[in-house]
């Protein structure tokens, strides 16, 4: 018995079900005591004044929307590899959760940015990489959308995503020799020099936990909506034969 | 409530901002399986009474 | 292969539509710049090698879809599919021979558009160098994202939004050389990265543009 049989469609359904529950609690727990805490229970930060408490979405958020495209480059992979169809249906599940995210970082940020910079927007490497990301999840979810065939479909959106990958890497480094930023540096960074005072940390970590499980709630939706989705298209493929 | 001093507005909104994407996100999923999970009940119960 | 690649350019001159086309294309987007931004001098020159490396990737843009589009319809490209060249090697064929079409054309007309754009004296050379350097990996993106669509009906707007994201680092590092040009500044470096950028895309590209391809035909 290798991993590789929890794969199976039929198995996944029948695996994942308690799961989700467990996830989507695990969520709102976490999420929950997360931001009440951030919110209500953490001091002003120097410098930052009250406005610290939006890093307890706008870091999660942001961190999220980075490891779902980083789990889609998986799934394709394995797509391409092994062809386990639950793979690329979770790929394709994955990107409009990692869009939102995306979206969510962005828009803290730019909210965010108003009173810390003075501006909405800056076209900061941070900033503008995070846009390039929103645009690449654009494409692939466009992408998805746009072919019929749910296998030609797949194929096409994991050589995508691969091929996307790498560019979103060099963008990454592109934008940051094109700008200098105005950017806070790593704020989860391990090393204690760098990141954040223990008491905005702690508080930090369990929403990004929440986070975390958040996505992994949806992923596990979504990925099981889309199975159902591929054998109702199955079953209604049929009828319309039997029918004929 | 604590006080959030002259940012007040800038923090409610990042944090309304968030509430309503979330919502959105979980609220497509939610209904979109939902959808599909009935219509497949459907056509398995007419696939099982011809099959 | 080079059959293929005389073939490709016979059929792009004689329908004149992706030569003459994005050419005309990036003269009318240039002329339309100053209608937007102001006639001042200091500005043009200021925004020149930008708005010039922007009109020739939109112009490159344009002609996109045809690499695929018309094999694929009138079937010649499944006789490419399994003809005895590799499918690695037709899509770098086409890929060259739309830069040789549309890339190259507009790199030699970018320094006409520059006089009109008031870009200082030093920084053509630069110019003409890093569209010289930058467009065949915008030719060969373009490829790879004319491959993905290729089996769609109206793949026009979405092969779009699929290269455009793609183009961010080619764009970033070709206008940095062609601004460090025309400011008189060292360009070295963002050229040096620039011509890895084109050297690795020819490099991987075409397989992926391939394997695309062999999803599109099945």
């Amino acid at each position: 018995m290798s991993i590789w049989e929890y794969a199976n469609p039929r198995k996944f359904m029948s695996w994942t079900g308690p799961f989700v529950v467990l996830f989507s609690v695990l969520a709102a727990l976490f999420v929950g005591v997360g931001l009440i805490w951030g919110f209500f229970f953490t001091p002003d930060a120097e410098g930052f004044g009250s406005t610290v408490k939006i890093i307890y979405i706008h870091v999660p958020a942001a961190t999220v929307a980075i490891n779902a495209w980083a789990m889609m480059l998986v799934a394709s992979l394995i797509w391409i590899v092994r062809r386990h169809h639950v793979s690329a249906l979770a790929a394709r599940a994955a990107a409009p959760v990692g869009m939102t995210m995306t979206a969510i970082a962005l828009i803290t940020g730019a909210i965010w940015g108003q009173p810390m910079w003075g501006t909405w927007w800056a076209w900061d490497p941070r900033l503008t990489s995070f846009l390039i990301l929103f645009l690449f999840y654009l494409g692939y979810i466009a992408l998805w959308q746009a072919i019929d065939n749910p296998d030609t479909a797949a194929d096409l959106t994991s050589v995508l995503c691969l091929v996307g990958s790498v560019f979103a890497l060099l963008s990454r480094y592109a934008v940051l020799f094109w700008n200098q930023g105005l950017h806070q540096g790593a704020s989860l960074s391990l090393d204690k020099q760098e990141h954040v005072a223990d008491v905005f940390w702690q508080p930090l970590v369990i929403s990004l936990a929440g986070f975390s499980f958040l996505f992994v709630a949806l992923l596990l939706v979504r990925t099981r909506t889309e199975i159902r989705a591929r054998r109702l298209h199955a079953l209604e493929a049929r009828e319309r034969m039997v029918n004929a | 409530m604590p006080d959030l001093g002259k940012y007040a507005t800038d923090i409610l909104a990042a944090y309304a901002a968030t509430a309503l994407l979330v919502a959105g996100i979980v609220g497509l999923t939610w209904r979109r399986s939902r959808r599909v999970r009935a219509a497949l009940e459907r056509a398995e119960t007419r696939a099982g009474h011809n099959g | 292969m080079i059959g293929l690649l005389a073939r490709d350019l016979k059929l792009a001159i004689r329908a004149g539509g992706g030569f003459g086309l994005g050419l005309a294309f990036f003269l009318v987007v240039t002329v339309l710049v100053p209608f937007g931004v102001g006639p001042r001098p200091e500005l043009l020159a200021r925004i020149a090698p930008g708005i010039l490396w922007l009109g020739a990737l939109l112009a490159c843009l344009l002609s996109l879809d045809r690499i695929f589009q018309l094999d694929f319809e009138d079937g010649s490209l499944d006789l490419l599919a399994t003809a005895p060249i590799p499918l690695e090697g037709v899509v770098a064929t086409k890929a060259l021979a739309h830069w040789l079409t549309s890339g190259l054309p507009l790199t030699l007309a970018a320094p006409v558009l520059g006089v009109m754009l008031n870009l200082p004296s030093a920084g053509f050379g630069w110019l003409v160098i890093s569209l010289l350097i930058g467009t065949p990996a915008l030719s060969m993106i373009g490829a790879f994202g004319a491959a993905l669509t290729v089996g769609l009906k109206r793949g026009g707007l979405l092969l779009s939004l699929l290269v455009l994201p793609l183009y961010v680092p080619t764009l970033i590092f070709g206008a940095e050389v062609a601004r460090r040009g025309a400011e008189a500044l060292a360009p070295g470096t963002p050229l040096l990265m620039s011509a890895g950028i084109t050297a690795g895309a020819i490099a991987v590209l075409p397989f992926a543009a391939a394997a695309a391809i062999r999803v599109n035909l099945r």
